[in-house]
């Protein structure tokens, strides 16, 4: 499911990774942060919403480290070049990536952001709608987003073109330490 | 039609950019949709969606009640008019007593369809449309031409022209470029804006969800940065149950731009928190303008389970011809000439009714199951109801309905010994009409009539009777192509009878919405081709066919003549298309041809009514190669030739165009020879290329098969 998951994820623009432990991830993270010129000035900031990734992990360091930050507004956001969050599910069949954003945080930083990177627990790969429509559900969230690729549009002459109104480029992290439900 | 109204269709056809960027688009289209929906059985899916959305449909007012109850429980609130003015008025008091001076918008056709923004603007509030095609068209001052796409029809310089203007600077016509223009200048308005309003792509009634379908992210900047949210949605868009949001996900990106999925789809189930931790004010507004009325109508209930996804737009021969624009209307294409009669008025749709050919390829498409051919033939009636058929018609058909007189000048114009292009009145006659059009000779009326020819051929006594029902195009103007199915019949054992009292099959009435005079020749003829008790009634006209086997019972019951159906019934039964029963013929050992010799290639034209309504398109094909032609498909070998019966009389600058395509598409194949099963393809496809002076031969498939019988 994985193989047909990056397949149609990377057929509409995603940039895939994946990586055993927390602490891989996190290392892929701040070098990719660090060569895309993350820095501590509008336009080059960094926000990261709650996430389950960062639970447990030590994070004064990552605290220190300049122009990342995790309070996260809509000031920060609308500034910021990077935005990271964690979706909960990902769909093979179309590619997409699923999470209950009722808190709006979870929202601004992989809409304002020019780049969204998104972890994913491995596990938690779906063949598709039906399976996730079991588990996804109105009453308790507000907010159901779905987000499949980068922000798209071809209303100019049919070309299709990358990055309107939210992030242009699309990053999902997968790792396998957060487990899943098939993990 | 209205001149202006020809005007407007003469300027599309001739708009260069409008017809290239359409017809790349629609071309394009076909193939990634059907890639899009590899794995995927359709069928089953639409019928879901279907389903689904008609049970909604049975019962709105119970259904919103539903949703409205949910949804307040959740904090939001819920407004429910018939009105379309009091949408408009509703949100201009919440703007005004919230204090709101800017709105942002995500792209809603509910609110093309009331005028919002002139309204908002016209009282003092800034609106600015987010989606790229939407602000296109809001900085031009148009409207959307494609519900999907909506400035579909600007190119890029226009665009380029129009941003200039916006930032005022001179840009050049980068697409990238002009679409980071967009995104900056829309930023500022998203952070600023104290209102949103979007559409709602579904409203689920057990949750009192909306779904919101976009591929920009602007719909997740406008429900999540302005403190209120109003979504105006239409009541089409309910459904009983979350369950049935997966299908229409499934279709609706699909369908409308041959995504899997869009690049973003928001659930939302009541208003949650804005930003700063307050409450988000979230407004659901239930429009009606009309649809009740329509759910009521047993012939357009069906036109609440669009999903609106533009397909059919995209698969029609004409809209990629004129364009939105030609529509006059907010809603485009077919199912926009549907609503605009409802949402608009009945009168409106006069003109641009005329636009459908008939073809049937939107029907094939369409995730809603809409027949949408059939509820423009609908309004066509009605039209007619109301307003009469106009003088010309009149006539027309009242010779129609008299087989004698119609017959009689049939002939008067062969024995004028003149292509149909001279006479005054009869040149008006269904199918054998009016002045040479562009890019298209007439046939002349055959000197001998098939009726005439019949009795002279020798027929072999057989077990097995079928009666032949030729129709018009085949008795007056291509008899060949009756001789050739009474040798093809009668070399399988099967005497065909042709009673001389057989006229006209309506549909040239039917599809101008003249339904007493369809109604009469279906019972005259009903009457004459059962009496033979013959096993088979076989034509070599797909439209007639359909006519025979599908119009003549709805047709009848449609003007209270009941105590037909069940001849009807016997009728549409015993009917059957030829080239579906030669093969059947064949594979029953009844029907051979001669040792395969090499006959070269050939390329097979699919007529609409036989591909799309008799489902035929295997039969003739195999028939051709079992007789020892090598086929070579063309390109879009079912799209429509643009005959259309009288279509191509009224509407010469739509159906030329078509028409040269198709030749084209057959000329690119490199074979010498076409064949296809109607007559009246034969006439508009021989008629082009006699025009063009080209040597491509156009056969009725009948002919060709009937030259390889065994001696």
């Amino acid at each position: 499911m994985f193989e047909q998951f990056k397949a149609k994820a990377t057929g509409v623009g995603a940039e895939l990774h994946r990586f055993p432990t927390r602490s891989d991830a996190l290392d892929f993270i701040l070098q990719f942060l660090e060569r895309e010129g993350m820095a501590d000035a509008p336009g080059s900031r960094a926000v990261w919403a709650k996430s389950p990734f960062l639970e447990g992990l030590e994070r004064r360091d990552l605290r220190e480290i300049p122009g990342l930050s995790f309070e996260v507004s809509r000031q920060s956001a609308a500034q910021a070049k990077f935005g990271i969050s964690q979706m909960e599910w990902a769909l093979a069949d179309t590619g997409s990536l699923v999470q209950d954003q009722s808190e709006v945080e979870q929202r601004l930083v992989s809409s304002l952001t020019g780049i969204h990177i998104a972890l994913v627990p491995s596990g938690n790969i779906l063949d598709g709608k039906s399976a996730l429509f079991s588990r996804i559900n109105p009453h308790t969230s507000s907010y159901i987003a779905f987000i499949t690729g980068p922000s798209r549009t071809a209303d100019i002459e049919r070309v299709l073109t990358i990055g309107v109104h939210g992030p242009d480029r699309l990053l999902i992290v997968f790792v396998d330490e957060l487990g899943g439900e098939t993990a | 039609m209205k001149k202006e109204f020809k005007a407007a269709i003469n300027r599309a056809v001739n708009d260069a950019n409008l017809t290239g960027a359409l017809g790349k688009f629609s071309e394009a289209y076909k193939v990634n949709r059907t890639k899009a929906y590899e794995g995927i059985d359709f069928e089953a899916l639409r019928s879901r969606i279907a389903e689904a959305k008609s049970a909604a449909a049975c019962h709105l007012d119970e259904v919103a009640d539903v949703f409205q109850k949910k949804a307040e429980a959740l904090g939001a609130k819920v407004y429910r008019t018939r009105d379309p003015q009091e949408v408009k008025e509703y949100i201009l008091r919440v703007a005004r007593e919230r204090g709101v001076k800017s709105v942002v918008k995500s792209k809603s056709m509910a609110t093309e369809e009331i005028h919002l923004n002139p309204f908002l603007e016209k009282n003092g509030i800034k609106v600015a449309e987010t989606d790229l095609g939407e602000w296109i068209i809001q900085l031009a001052g148009t409207t959307p031409s494609h519900m999907v796409m909506p400035a579909i029809h600007m190119t890029k310089e226009e665009v380029a022209e129009l941003f200039s203007k916006e930032i005022d600077e001179r840009l050049t016509t980068d697409i990238p470029r002009l679409v980071k223009v967009a995104r900056n200048e829309l930023r500022p308005r998203f952070l600023e804006a104290d209102m949103g309003i979007t559409g709602g792509n579904i409203a689920v009634a057990e949750t009192g969800s909306i779904v919101l379908v976009t591929n920009e992210g602007n719909a997740r900047l406008v429900t999540t940065l302005p403190e209120i949210h109003i979504a105006l949605i239409g009541v089409e868009k309910l459904v009983e149950k979350f369950e049935s949001v997966a299908p229409i996900l499934d279709a609706l990106p699909r369908s409308a731009t041959a995504q899997l999925l869009t690049s973003y789809v928001s659930i939302i189930t009541g208003p949650g928190l804005n930003d700063d931790g307050s409450q988000k004010e979230l407004h659901i507004i239930l429009m009606d303008n009309r649809r009740t009325e329509m759910a009521a109508d047993p012939k357009f209930k069906q036109a609440l389970q669009c999903i609106r996804c533009g397909s059919c737009l995209n698969v029609c021969p004409i809209f990629r011809l004129v364009g939105g624009h030609v529509f006059g209307a907010v809603y485009t294409g077919g199912i926009g000439t549907i609503l605009t009669a409802w949402f608009d008025e009945l009168q409106k749709s006069e003109d641009i009714q005329g636009l459908c050919i008939q073809c049937g390829n939107c029907k094939e498409v369409c995730p809603g199951k809409l027949d949408i051919p059939e509820m423009i033939m609908e309004i066509r009636r009605r039209l007619v109801q109301n307003k009469g058929q106009s003088l010309v018609q009149k006539a027309i058909f009242g010779v129609v309905n008299n087989r004698k007189l119609f017959h009689g000048m049939l002939r008067a114009a062969s024995v004028a010994g003149k292509p149909f292009t001279s006479g005054k009145f009869i040149r008006h006659l269904p199918l054998f009409l009016s002045e040479l059009t562009n890019g298209r000779s007439l046939p002349a009326i055959a000197a001998e009539p098939f009726r005439d020819l019949f009795p002279k051929i020798k027929q072999p006594k057989c077990q097995e009777k079928a009666v032949f029902y030729a129709g018009c195009l085949i008795d007056f103007a291509y008899p060949e192509t009756g001789v050739a199915l009474v040798k093809l019949l009668n070399k399988a054992g099967i005497e065909v009878a042709f009673p001389q009292e057989q006229t006209c099959c309506g549909a040239p009435a039917l599809y101008n919405g003249a339904y007493e005079v369809a109604a009469q020749n279906a019972q005259d003829n009903i009457a004459v081709l059962l009496q033979q008790g013959a096993t088979y009634v076989v034509s070599a006209c797909p439209t007639c066919t359909v006519a025979l086997a599908h119009e003549f019972g709805k047709t009848l019951e449609s003007v209270g003549r009941g105590e037909w159906l069940d001849r009807a019934r016997e009728l549409s039964a015993k009917t059957v298309d030829l080239s579906t029963l030669l093969k059947r013929l064949v594979d029953e050992g009844r029907l051979s041809f001669r040792e395969k010799e090499d006959l070269g290639k050939i390329t097979y034209h699919d007529s609409c009514h036989l591909k799309r309504t008799l489902k035929v398109a295997e039969q003739p094909r195999e028939l051709l190669a079992k007789a020892g032609y090598e086929l070579a498909e063309m390109h879009e070998c079912d799209m429509c030739c643009g005959m259309g019966g009288s279509y191509s009389m009224k509407l010469p600058e739509i159906s030329a165009p078509i028409l040269k395509s198709k030749q084209q598409n057959i000329k690119d194949t490199g074979a010498p020879l076409v064949a296809m099963d109607c007559p009246g393809c034969v006439l508009q496809i021989r008629g082009g290329f006699d025009q063009d002076g080209s040597s491509v031969r156009v056969k009725h498939t009948a002919e060709l098969l009937a030259e390889r019988l065994r001696d």
